[in-house]
């Protein structure tokens, strides 16, 4: 099981592309896995022969559980190698002796609770208590929710039964083929909710945030844009949008220190610049996955990724590749959005970039007054990782690339 | 094309894009990306449906024309000879 972003450390098999005797190859498509905020495409890191699979559908395991096991395409006899034994944040759910198996998150869940953890019947490998038997998909159980610390002050436990009812029931439930797990539209939004705000509020909690803004003079940009787009059919043509992804990216190669993760106290820059763009869902909650490389492609290529990722994120197709490694999240706002947008980063990045609305604005140069389409641009970034020399290099570089469009 | 066809296609494009949006209890003059929350993506692949569907290639600077439903409707009936 992939981790799929900081927040997560559970995930739930929804399908199985594949079959024990199948080849696959790198890259392809293995098993969909569900998660708090949306469905995921899980990929095969290697090519090999499926060997057996390890989870069954609708069973949820622990971040870092085998799901398959995968033998060598060459040698049949060879050691067969665990599908998705990815590194992750999540410890090995195996605990010393006379300890509970739990994930981290269920024990600061249940921490956070006052919840002992041996009276929760785990639903994870060898019996581990993993997040979601503290809290089933969708609105919990308001004893169980972690701001709840006025009853723990009080020192008064809260009951645990329905809990292990509903965790009991769940395990009991017959095999249904299909998506046994799939979540109804309102339960999805209540788990999507649970999980931005839980991300959010460690980013708040953890992240020291420092802000700014400068404003982007766009008449050469779109000017360039519309005179391209004129020649263009409409499967063709560019938005905006892509211009100052593309714009961003570029920046980033100029300014490393703000692309990349922070992880155990210290900084890790990043290979490659993999920009998340923040999708908002119909209904609300949003997803930021990966737009891989973005400073490589070019603007047309940039503009064919954008609209595949806005469709499969919307669709709830998106690939735990995706999920897994944003260097830098960038939210615009769009047409019908705000000025501005000052943006809470998502961990481990130590960076996000927001545009806010495209808006005709009064603009001085050379000592005259005109109206130009401008755009705010910001920045929030993690001053552990960087001061506001760095941060305003890179909103200068962003500046600076979008009054030459055509070099991107 | 004749407008029902037109107001047709329409429900069939947005059932894709916004799938929760009931055409009849929308505001026909009003701007469609403000009442059925449409974002420039989802604009493009309206037009783009419009494209694919019936062969019709809206230039950018007929985008306003398009910015009610009403205005798509009649936009898409009177572009494909209806």
């Amino acid at each position: 099981m992939p981790s799929l972003g900081a927040d997560m450390d559970a995930g739930t098999v929804l399908e199985w592309r594949v079959q024990p005797g199948d080849v696959v190859h790198r890259g392809d498509i293995v098993a969909v896995v569900d998660t708090e905020k949306s469905d995921i495409e899980v990929e095969v890191f290697e090519d090999g022969v499926v060997e057996e699979l390890l989870v069954a559908v609708g069973e949820e395991v622990a971040v870092g559980t085998p799901l398959a096991r995968l033998g060598s395409l060459t040698e049949g006899a060879a050691a067969p190698e665990p599908i998705e034994a990815a590194p992750s944040e999540a410890e090995p759910v195996a605990a010393p002796e006379g300890r509970v198996r739990s994930s981290p998150r269920a024990r600061r869940m249940a921490a956070e609770a006052g919840l002992d953890l041996a009276e929760v019947a785990g639903s994870g490998p060898g019996g581990a208590v993993v997040a979601g038997d503290l809290s089933k998909p969708g609105p919990r159980p308001p004893s169980l929710e972690p701001t709840d610390r006025s009853r723990r002050a009080e020192g008064t436990r809260p009951s645990l039964s329905s809990t292990r009812t509903e965790t009991a029931e769940r395990l009991a439930a017959p095999a249904v083929p299909g998506r046994p797990t799939e979540r109804s539209g309102a339960e999805r939004q209540a788990a999507m909710r649970h999980a931005i705000g839980e991300l959010m509020a460690r980013s708040k909690r953890e992240i020291p945030h420092y802000y700014l803004a400068t404003t982007v003079d766009l008449s050469a940009a779109l000017t360039w844009l519309r005179a391209e787009n004129e020649q263009r059919s409409v499967t063709e043509r560019i938005l905006p949008a892509a211009l100052l992804l593309k714009a961003t990216a570029l920046a980033l190669r100029e300014v490393p220190a703000l692309n990349g993760f922070w992880v155990d106290d210290g900084f890790e820059a990043a290979e490659g610049v993999h920009l998340g763009v923040a999708v908002s869902l119909r209904g609300g909650g949003l997803v930021a996955p990966a737009l891989h490389d973005a400073d490589q492609l070019t603007l047309d290529e940039v503009m064919a990724a954008l609209k595949d990722l806005v469709e499969r994120a919307r669709a709830g197709r998106l690939r735990a590749s995706e999920m897994a490694d944003p260097t830098l999240t960038v939210t615009n706002l769009g047409e019908q959005g705000a000025d501005e947008v000052l943006g809470v980063i998502y961990p481990p990045q130590v960076a996000l970039v927001g545009f806010g609305r495209i808006v005709d604005r009064p603009w001085a140069v050379d000592g005259m007054l005109g109206v130009r389409p401008t755009v705010r641009a910001t920045l929030a970034a993690d001053h552990r990782a960087s001061d506001g020399a760095a941060g305003s290099k890179l909103l200068a570089a962003i500046e600076r690339l979008l009054q030459r469009p055509e070099d991107l | 094309m004749n407008t029902d066809d037109a107001r047709t296609l329409l429900a069939q494009l947005l059932h894709r894009i916004a799938p929760e949006v009931d055409l009849a209890e929308v505001d026909h003059d009003a701007p469609i990306q403000e009442e059925l929350e449409l974002d420039s993506m989802d604009f493009l692949n309206l037009v783009t449906g419009l494209h694919d569907a019936a062969g019709i290639d809206v230039p950018e600077r007929d985008y306003p024309q398009l910015g009610t439903v009403n205005g798509f409707i009649a936009y898409a009936a009177s572009a494909s000879g209806g």
